[in-house]
């Protein structure tokens, strides 16, 4: 019993880490040799060796994916918080929809901004021959899965004493 | 010491400095103020509002001038001119039949309006005042941006997602709510009267047998129950009407 709700709460954690890494780190594209998006382009200088930082374009299908991003983090911890308080307030044999319902809201978020991404993206960034999708964008469609398979077992889990 | 006492008059100097820049000079010159930016859009009109102000009552030798400095060029060309309580607006150039005073010196305001803008007007506007005998003082600059249309700062799509998916959703968990609490209140008041209904038809099978007059409920009640337990437990022995009673329960 305790060892379900440790692996419960070790798949919350990890979709928000996920959630998180995803949206903070500034890799969602790479288009040869320079990253972009989601904040901020950065690349990488070679003549007097350094690193240099742009932030992204004010496109409004832009900021329509960092506030998807946002807002699947925000459910995500508003997810986690009500679990702990459900836990300790819920009848026996009664079910964490809330917390479920949650936790599929943040997953439906973060698909939405990354198929926003990939559909508009060519807007602000001219593609070439060589653009490729970073990592944090892989990230993301990872976290949309775990997210979703959480939310259900959140709302198929019974409480029990 | 007298270095320390130097020091000390040299400051007194300074703050007598200080006061006369600050306090009196103002009253000296003019202020004109306008805004630092304004931005317009292809086709439409754009308000270039200039104010002042002057320790000098407003005489008619009042004069307030506008000059243009195209972005793209280092002249600066005079475009209007207002003295003697008559505006003059420039009969030639590339503000012809674009321009209206809608000005009034004696409110402190000098502001003018250019229609049916163009990208050659982007450039920087200087509004000039002189009220005689203060004629001293700057003069104020606006800087014009002419866009195919207006920029919307960013932050205000970013915002006004998550704002409102936010409000949404706690919107549609209190309506849950309210709903499951209200229909939880209907559960419970339903009970009760079905709890009462019951007791009530204990109590009148018990009152046909008893034959009581009227007495205080809550003794009756009490008394009731014991009777009517006791009379159904009679009619379970017995049989017959109390079974038919209970059936009919």
């Amino acid at each position: 019993m305790l060892l379900l709700l440790l692996g419960i709460i070790v798949l919350h954690v990890a979709v928000l880490v996920l959630l998180f890494v995803s949206t903070i780190v500034s890799q969602w594209l790479n288009v040869n040799g320079r990253t972009a998006d989601l904040w901020q382009n950065c690349s990488v200088l070679v003549a007097p060796s350094s690193f240099q930082c742009l932030t992204s374009s004010t496109n409004e299908w832009l900021q329509s994916v960092q506030a998807m991003m946002i807002l699947s983090i925000i459910f995500s911890v508003l997810s986690l918080f009500l679990f702990f308080c459900q836990l300790f307030t819920l009848t026996k044999g009664g079910r964490f929809y809330i917390t479920g319902i949650f936790q599929i809201l943040a997953g439906l978020c973060v698909m939405s901004g990354a198929a926003i991404f990939t559909v508009r993206h060519t807007d602000w960034q001219p593609t070439t021959s060589d653009t490729s999708f970073g990592f944090a964008y892989i990230l993301a469609w990872v976290a949309f899965p775990l997210a979703v398979i959480s939310g259900v077992i959140y709302v198929i889990l019974r409480k029990r004493e | 010491m007298w270095s320390q006492g130097a020091s000390g008059s040299g400051s007194l100097v300074l703050v007598a400095a200080l006061f006369f820049a600050l306090v009196l000079a103002p009253t000296l010159a003019i202020h004109v103020y306008t805004p630092r930016e304004v931005h317009g859009t292809v086709g439409s009109q754009v308000t270039l509002a200039c104010s002042f102000w002057s320790s000098e009552w407003i005489s008619e030798d009042v004069s307030i001038t506008w000059l243009f400095q195209p972005e793209s060029g280092k002249d600066t060309i005079s475009i209007f001119h207002f003295v003697k309580g008559q505006p003059y607006l420039n009969e030639v150039g590339a503000f012809k039949n674009r321009m209206e005073w809608v000005g009034d010196p004696h409110r402190k305001d000098g502001s003018i309006i250019i229609h049916n803008l163009d990208y050659t007007d982007n450039g920087t506007f200087t509004c000039d005042v002189k009220n005689p005998p203060d004629i001293g003082g700057k003069s104020s600059q606006v800087t014009l941006y002419v866009f195919e249309k207006v920029p919307i700062r960013y932050g205000v799509v970013l915002g006004a997602v998550i704002g409102g998916v936010l409000g949404l959703v706690i919107l549609v968990v209190v309506i849950g709510y309210l709903i499951r609490y209200c229909w939880l209140r209907r559960q419970a008041t339903l009970q009760r009267q079905l709890s009462a209904m019951e007791k009530g038809k204990l109590h009148r099978s018990a009152k046909d047998s008893s034959k009581r007059g009227r007495q205080p409920p809550v003794l009756y009640a009490m008394l009731d129950h014991s009777r009517s337990t006791k009379s159904a437990s009679e009619k379970k022995s017995k049989g017959g009407l109390g079974e038919s009673r209970k059936d009919k329960k």
